[in-house]
């Protein structure tokens, strides 16, 4: 296997004009659905071009389609000006295609020598093919910052050095073509720079790169080209010295987007929520909340940023009710019961906390269930859902269901569909709609635009903004910092359980909030 | 006296604990492939089971007991290619998948063994070259006289039928297999995370079914030793739960190759005992009943299953059909 990649590498590099990648005319359908509409595309040899488009326009599936986990319905593949088949994952690799996938692809308990060789191994036995990788990496890590222990267990690394991983199983198998999706959601802003750094040096060595994001900034730092994609269309493809983030959101969406978030001063009222010394100890004995201490006062947004899995999700699962935990929490002034009979969803949301939960399609909806069913969750209670104490008023909430896909614009706005026929905007909307219109003293925000494309992320700032100018408290979670910068009146960062430091965000910047979402500097609130 | 006694006593234990180990052995590394390729093997039962019965059969017709056992091997295959085509090509539900098996072996080999022999589902004795025999390795006879080594080589090691130790020679085998090789690292990959085999260009499909029909020969081997070689025929649910056993054994050696050949050990030396020692004997204040010996397998499986030996952290795609994702 490995020999037929060698060769199939040499016969693409004689050429050295062609486009590294050239796709005609790619059209690809999921039943009625039609994800990739007669898609052209050139990227030459040598640069990072980067593809955008809101979720669901189709550039994974096209990335899919390069990569062989798709075949296409119609149109050309040219690797190097070669017409080349691609049928499977093998024939991409041979054709010296690399992909860094969003969600990696690795062995968690393998090592790092062994998930690079997975299915790139020299001959039946694997000690001479451990001992090829270890010298090559030793190599890569010198020529392109590229270090990783190469013993290391996968689950032991970090984020950003998982990634690092990927980009090295496509470099060990001479990758000359590297497709990288979303490479920078999961790390920190210094791990992104570092990223990029490598990114840049395989470019000087004349490796093709295609980035795909739907982070205007980075494709403004770091591409040389960049094409957009909408509803399963290539509408353009510019070079980036041509264009500004701007012009790109409305190739994206088809509109013009407000990218900044408008808003007025905080006035700050009374103390809604205030946290003190709280710690969670999870079912492993590791302690994942290490005395925390918080308060959020009625008219403002305090948002908590730091890279996922430092403690906010369990922070959240606390206050809505679903986590034990010790120290207090009082609302308005009362005290919340952390671990007894009182702690749990239902008792959270009559003490007027809502919450939109940071996972949506795991603990915000169920998909196979209807918006109406959907719009009952948490509060099947009510009197106004229910006919008797028997019987629920079906008729009722299916009306109330319309009413409020109505007001928050949840298209289509049809309360018989499942949750799992929206798009990624919609069902988030449908969750706020649920929480928001229960008119909370408290609002716990998680990850409100994750997965959520351009034009509903306005949409659903817009309408945080409009609760926190009614008077409401609101927790915002968040691991986009852009988010976190533009929305919050306060940020405080969390990292390894303890809140690193609380700064304004007129007076801090990406760089400081990610050294502290890093662990670096100060620590202030403990 | 007394301690050349208990002596003997041990060198039968250990010789019986042996004998009885081999079926454990064999379907807990059936287990361990199948398992660790993602796909849980609820149905080592109902494979050994229909092995012992086809080993027996074709063992009976031929008065070969290696076509027997071939015979035995190919039964247990075709079984595990069902399992592999219900839980891995149409992606159904691994466990009722080896239950339906399990059953499907348990009806079958009554009606067979009815319909062809009319022994209430016995299949005739077997003897001469219809079974396995006892093998003495060289040199038995006369190391004999070293004290304490001696009589362990000759009497507890010398003296098996071949399978004995084919059945111990697969545990350093598969250890092998599984960390040395290529297959055994994409084996154990796709049982971990499919998604990191499929996108290196791997066939996920092809390498499950590889390890399920590995299971298929193994459990194959189990059920020809059951019938042909422990017995000397097969009886109606010969195998009596020891697949379930097996299942046991390779969650408390958390799916690895020695650790099993331990947990298999110990469960064979409680049967061992509850074999020889029906009433133990407690400093003549009480007596264990035969019931309580006989049970302590089954009672150590319940209690690892509960979870109170430690935490076994099975293989992380176990149980899931592999689909792409979008």
């Amino acid at each position: 296997m490995c020999s037929v990649a060698t060769k199939g590498r040499q016969e693409t590099a004689a050429p050295s004009t062609a486009p590294a990648i050239e796709l005609r005319g790619i059209s690809k359908a999921f039943g009625p659905v039609q994800a990739n509409k007669d898609i052209s595309l050139s990227v030459a040899r040598g640069a990072i071009h980067g593809i955008v488009g809101e979720n669901g326009a189709g550039k994974s599936t096209l990335m899919s389609i390069l990569y062989g986990f798709y075949k296409a319905d119609a149109g050309e593949i040219f690797i190097g000006g070669k017409l080349t088949p691609i049928h499977g994952s093998q024939d991409a690799i041979n054709a010296g295609i690399g992909m860094v996938h969003q969600h990696f692809k690795l062995v968690e308990n393998f090592t790092v020598l062994e998930n690079v060789i997975l299915g790139a191994e020299d001959g039946q036995m694997l000690r001479p093919s451990l001992a090829k990788a270890r010298k090559l990496l030793a190599e890569l890590s010198d020529e392109y910052e590229l270090s990783v222990d190469p013993d290391a267990m996968i689950e032991n690394l970090s984020v950003g050095h998982q990634q690092r991983v990927e980009i090295l199983k496509a470099l060990y198998r001479q990758a000359d073509i590297l497709i990288l999706d979303e490479p920078t959601g999961v790390l920190t802003p210094a791990e992104a720079d570092h990223l990029f750094r490598i990114l840049n040096g395989l470019k000087a060595q004349g490796k093709t790169i295609i980035l795909i994001t739907h982070k205007l900034r980075e494709i403004m730092e770091i591409t040389d080209t960049v094409s957009v994609m909408r509803r399963g269309e290539m509408t353009a493809t510019v070079q980036t010295k041509d264009t500004s983030p701007e012009n790109l959101a409305e190739l994206m969406v088809g509109r013009k987007v407000l990218l900044e978030v408008e808003k007025k001063p905080a006035t700050p009222g009374a103390c809604v929520l205030e946290i003190e010394n709280l710690r969670v100890v999870d079912e492993k004995g590791v302690e994942r909340l290490k005395g925390i201490s918080l308060a959020v006062q009625a008219g403002e947004i305090l948002g908590i940023a730091g890279v996922s899995g430092n403690g906010q999700s369990e922070l959240m699962e606390v206050l809505g009710g679903y986590q034990t935990a010790t120290g207090t929490v009082r609302l308005n002034g009362r005290e919340l019961d952390l671990t007894g009979r009182h702690s749990d969803g239902q008792s959270r949301r009559n003490s007027g906390i809502a919450h939109v939960p940071e996972d949506r399609h795991r603990e915000g909806l169920i998909l196979e269930f209807s918006a109406w069913e959907n719009m009952a969750f948490g509060y099947h209670n009510d009197p106004k859902y229910n006919k008797n104490a028997l019987l629920m008023d079906n008729a009722a909430l299916r009306e109330d269901t319309r009413q409020k896909m109505d007001r928050f614009d949840v298209r289509p706005p049809i309360p018989r569909l499942q949750a799992k026929n929206f798009s990624g905007g919609n069902q988030q909307k449908l969750v706020l709609a649920r929480e928001i219109e229960r008119n909370p003293d408290l609002l716990l925000v998680g990850q409100p635009t994750r997965g959520v494309d351009i034009g509903a992320i306005e949409f659903i700032h817009k309408r945080i903004i409009q609760l926190r100018d009614e008077g409401k408290a609101i927790l915002l979670v968040s691991v986009e910092l852009e988010e976190i910068l533009s929305l919050s009146d306060r940020i405080a960062v969390m990292f390894d359980g303890r809140i690193m430091g609380e700064r304004m965000p007129e007076d801090t910047d990406e760089k400081e909030l990610g050294l502290l979402m890093a662990g670096m500097g100060t620590r202030e609130a403990n | 006296m007394e301690n050349s006694h208990s002596f003997v006593l041990l060198l039968v234990t250990l010789n019986q604990t042996i004998n009885v180990s081999v079926v454990l052995i064999f379907a807990g590394l059936a287990g361990l492939f199948s398992e660790r390729s993602g796909i849980f093997d609820i149905g080592l039962e109902g494979k050994m089971l229909i092995s012992a019965f086809f080993a027996a059969s074709v063992s009976y017709q031929t008065g070969n007991v290696w076509v027997g056992m071939l015979g035995g091997i190919a039964a247990s295959m075709v079984f595990a290619l069902i399992h592999g085509l219900t839980s891995i090509t149409f992606r159904g539900n691994q466990l009722i998948s080896g239950v339906a098996i399990n059953f499907l072996a348990s009806g079958l080999t009554v009606v067979l063994g009815n319909a062809w022999y009319r022994q209430g589902g016995q299949t005739p004795q077997l003897s001469g070259a219809a079974r396995f025999h006892e093998i003495t390795l060289p040199f038995a006879d006369t190391l004999r006289g070293i004290p304490l080594l001696g009589p362990l080589y000759s009497d507890v090691i010398s003296g098996h039928t071949p399978l004995v130790y084919v059945a111990f020679l697969m545990v350093p085998l598969s250890w092998w297999v599984l960390y040395r090789t290529r297959f055994g690292l994409r084996l154990r990959a796709v049982g971990e995370n499919p998604a990191s085999v499929d996108t290196a260009g791997i066939s996920v499909i092809r390498l499950r079914f590889t390890a399920v029909l590995i299971a298929g020969v193994l459990c194959g081997m189990a059920g020809a030793y059951l019938s042909t070689s422990q017995g000397a025929a097969f009886g109606k649910e010969m195998t009596a739960g020891r697949g379930y056993i097996a299942l046991a054994a390779l969650i408390f050696a958390k799916w690895r190759p020695w650790y099993l050949l331990m947990a298999t050990l110990l469960f064979g030396l409680l049967e061992a005992i509850s074999n020889l020692f029906p009433n133990i004997d407690v400093f003549g204040i009480f007596t264990i009943p035969v019931q309580f010996t006989q049970a302590l397998p089954y009672i150590l499986t319940v209690v690892i299953l509960a979870g109170f030996v430690g935490k076994a952290v099975p293989p992380r795609a176990g149980g899931e059909p592999y689909v792409k994702e979008r």
